[in-house]
């Protein structure tokens, strides 16, 4: 293999390989990217038995063929290389070494044979459909920080991405929920996508697709089986393992018959909240909400560093209340509106609350109350 | 080289026995007069208690330890001549010792006598930093004056009045911190009293083990192994930061010890790290409803002793010995803290779950540990598991009615598999 390919295209195939390779892991070739040359094309290749990334980019290739390299350690070369550089891989099966060549730089990296790297079974897809990137990036987006992490409960770590029945018909969903927190983000179903299973997308998925939906005109392919889904554009295939297990019936989790309305600026609300909750040194801080007739006053008492209190002007017009959230909880669901103002829907102070922005109802979030 | 009398406390300037009560028990140390931070360690502390308790079991080797299936938890000097160890299984140490005399371990006992050693204690200084029932260190700077006697008088006063008052023996280590404290007591036991100076420490700990240093446990010492040190001068030819590099916080820690460094203070009280119980089974079990029943009495007894000393877990531990004695431990941290039997049972189960292949099992154990106060606990209700707060109302009516008539009132029908 004998190729030569501009610095700033490599960089950005090869990052996308680097983060999928697990850091700590115990099989070497794990370790490896998979370089594949082919007439004017090279394609990276990266697993961790769970998610497998194909970074395809254009090359000036002499000598077709395949090795494989340290992803981690290929990286950081290629990062260091000053910009615009031309770089030139070349292996040498005699030595086993695959030479990275730019400018006055000379690396010969070791190899391993590429035979022995894991090649991700291919899946039968029961179905494809294609999205446009914004959509997908508002689903996992705003559903991702519900995602839980204890490992216990590993059916609640990803994201439940399914086709459900929405108010206007039927409706691309995502779901995530860490039992403290839940959201519900709907997108108009895209064509062809009506008989797609329900599949729980594993967090580190998550995070990889992200890099894949920063371009707003980009359409991305999506396949999808019960047990694995691969996303697509013309320059990556990212493929992943779905987590196999049930995710549990959300839908009752949602309350519906919250009557108690406050309706508050997200941005002002959630400064406050991070404000008052300085004083308190505990990991879980607690913000107490206390509401009455067009005020909202937020409290925070820490028996040993002291107290604060913060009132603000909201719309409220419900018998008083008095209900405790954990900050965090609060300031992550305040973080998810950006266009119009935080509508919070209350029962009692022991009652999951439900949070949206103005009457949109294609995000939804439920969060449990802390007792305070 | 300033001397003492072990047993007339006198002090004086030189010489190998006592110029008072010819003694030859005479401690002589250049600098015994200066160190300050004490170790005192009981000697076979259950065993020593059971025998001032039993006075005819006084010649007789004593085990102290659980039923058939139990490990040795301590042994007297006599049952140890037989090789008999603590931690040992106790059908091997009868074997080894078949005349030994064995006893079920009376805490509530061990505890009170524990009590009394802290209260001798506490007349002669605050700083003191219990390490167990048996153990703990004493910061004895800036008493002399007040006792009118140095920290090496006041400690084997110390050692004395418990002899004689409470008939158990104990050994002391003095030193100028608490890593060379502790290695001192243990280096002449029973009722030893010795001294590490800082004149001394390098060439002492120079060709002993790294398992000496504190910290340094069996998966430390292979670390270790791996880089070629395997004895303290083994570190010391190290460089600082090579040592942090390769080794983290814990290199730069080892570099210190190597030289006898060791900044630790004497904390009074230092709090709980964790709340654990662990029982070992009178024989090996794989029936997952057994299972069941221990891991929920486990954790109610956990849960019971977090409640009474109000504190709260944010992470949950399961403990399991194979047949093998293979350990497995898996942990769970949880969103929010907790000191409720039911959260953590259910945790212990579900961490238990993809273990039950390993069956059957020898020992189990739960455990609580990243502890904050009680008032934080189980704060936040579970979206998926709505009956939750209604087990937990139950709980705290149980516990109410626990507390009024009896641990035994009322018991869930879980506790009886």
């Amino acid at each position: 293999m004998r190729l030569s390919i501009e610095r700033g295209t490599l960089l950005k195939a090869v990052g996308q390989a680097q983060s999928v390779v697990e850091r700590r892991n115990t099989i070497p070739i794990l370790a490896n990217v998979l370089i594949e040359a082919e007439a004017g094309q090279v394609n990276f290749r990266a697993t961790d038995l769970d998610i497998e990334v194909v970074d395809r980019a254009p090359a000036m290739v002499e000598r077709p063929g395949a090795t494989t390299v340290s992803a981690v350690m290929l990286h950081e070369i290629v990062r260091k290389l000053p910009d615009g550089a031309l770089v030139s891989l070349a292996d040498d099966p005699a030595t086993g070494r695959l030479t990275v060549t730019a400018g006055r730089s000379t690396f010969a990296l070791a190899t391993l044979p590429r035979e022995d790297f894991p090649i991700m079974a291919s899946s039968e897809y029961s179905c494809n459909f294609a999205a446009p990137a914004p959509l997908l990036r508002r689903l996992f987006d705003k559903a991702k920080f519900a995602i839980s992490t204890e490992e216990t409960r590993y059916y609640l770590n990803g994201v439940y991405m399914h086709v459900a029945q929405g108010e206007g018909g039927p409706v691309l969903r995502c779901v995530a929920t860490d039992g403290h927190r839940l959201a519900r983000i709907d997108a108009p179903l895209p064509e062809g996508a009506a008989g797609m299973p329900g599949v729980i997308v594993p967090r580190k998925t998550v995070g990889e697709l992200r890099k894949l939906l920063d371009d707003d005109e980009a359409t991305i392919a999506v396949s999808v089986s019960e047990t694995k889904v691969r996303f697509a554009t013309p320059a990556i295939t990212l493929t992943s393992k779905v987590i196999d297990g049930t995710f549990p019936d959300y839908s009752r989790v949602i309350p519906l018959g919250n009557t108690r309305r406050l309706e508050v600026d997200a941005t002002e609300f959630a400064k406050a909240v991070d404000r008052v909750a300085t004083v308190s040194s505990e990991r879980s801080r607690a913000v107490k909400l206390s509401l009455d007739e067009d005020r909202l006053v937020l409290s925070v008492t820490a028996p040993d560093s002291g107290t604060a209190e913060e009132e603000l002007a909201v719309a409220y017009g419900d018998d008083r209340l008095e209900i405790g959230f954990n900050a965090k909880y609060l300031l992550e669901i305040a973080g998810q509106v950006d266009r119009e103002n935080a509508v919070f829907l209350f029962n009692g102070p022991g009652d999951p609350t439900l949070m949206r922005e103005g009457g949109d109802t294609s995000a939804v979030y439920v969060v449990m109350p802390m007792r305070v | 080289m300033p001397a003492l009398c072990r047993d007339c406390m006198t002090t004086f300037p030189a010489g190998t026995r006592c110029p008072a009560c010819r003694s030859p028990r005479v401690l002589a140390h250049p600098a015994l007069f200066d160190l300050t931070i004490a170790h005192l360690d009981c000697d076979a502390f259950y065993a020593s208690v059971e025998k001032r308790d039993h006075p005819e079991w006084r010649d007789l080797p004593v085990i102290v330890g659980g039923g058939q299936r139990g490990v040795v938890s301590t042994c007297c000097y006599i049952a140890r001549i037989h090789g008999v160890r603590s931690a040992m299984p106790m059908f091997q140490a009868l074997k080894l010792c078949p005349q030994a005399v064995v006893v079920r371990p009376r805490m509530a006992v061990y505890a009170q006598v524990s009590r009394e050693i802290r209260a001798m204690m506490e007349t002669l200084t605050p700083a003191i930093e219990p390490l167990s029932l048996d153990e703990a260190f004493l910061d004895l700077s800036g008493t002399a004056r007040l006792h009118g006697a140095p920290p090496a008088v006041l400690m084997a006063r110390l050692v004395a009045r418990m002899e004689s008052e409470l008939g158990i023996g104990a050994s002391v280590g003095l030193a100028g911190n608490k890593f060379l404290a502790k290695i001192a007591s243990d280096l002449d036991k029973p009722r030893g009293f010795s001294v590490i100076g800082p004149d001394e420490a390098q060439d002492f700990l120079a060709p002993r083990s790294v398992r000496i240093l504190w910290g340094v446990g069996e998966s430390g010492q292979a670390a270790l192994a791996a880089a070629g040190i395997r004895t303290v001068s083994d570190l010391r030819r190290w460089d600082r930061a090579d040592l942090a590099a390769r080794f983290g916080r814990m290199g730069d820690r080892l570099w210190h010890l190597a030289r006898g460094i060791d900044t630790r203070r004497v904390q009074r009280d230092a709090a709980p790290r964790s709340i654990s119980r662990e029982t070992t089974l009178s024989q090996d079990i794989a029936d997952p409803g057994l299972i069941e029943g221990h891991l929920w009495r486990l954790a109610e007894q956990t849960a019971d002793r977090a409640k009474a000393q109000g504190l709260a877990g944010r992470t949950v531990t399961v403990k399991l010995k194979c047949r093998d004695f293979t350990l497995i431990s898996r942990r769970q941290a949880l969103a929010d803290p907790t000191q409720s039997a039911d959260r953590l049972f259910r945790t212990a189960w579900d961490l238990f779950r993809p273990e039950a292949a390993r069956a059957p099992f020898r020992l189990l154990g739960v455990g609580l540990s990243d502890l904050t106060p009680a008032d934080q606990a189980d704060r936040m209700a579970d979206l998926l598991d709505p009956a939750a707060a209604r087990r937990l109302a139950a709980e705290r009516a149980t516990d109410a009615i626990r507390a009024r008539f009896g641990a035994e009132a009322i018991i869930r029908g879980r506790a009886l598999r």
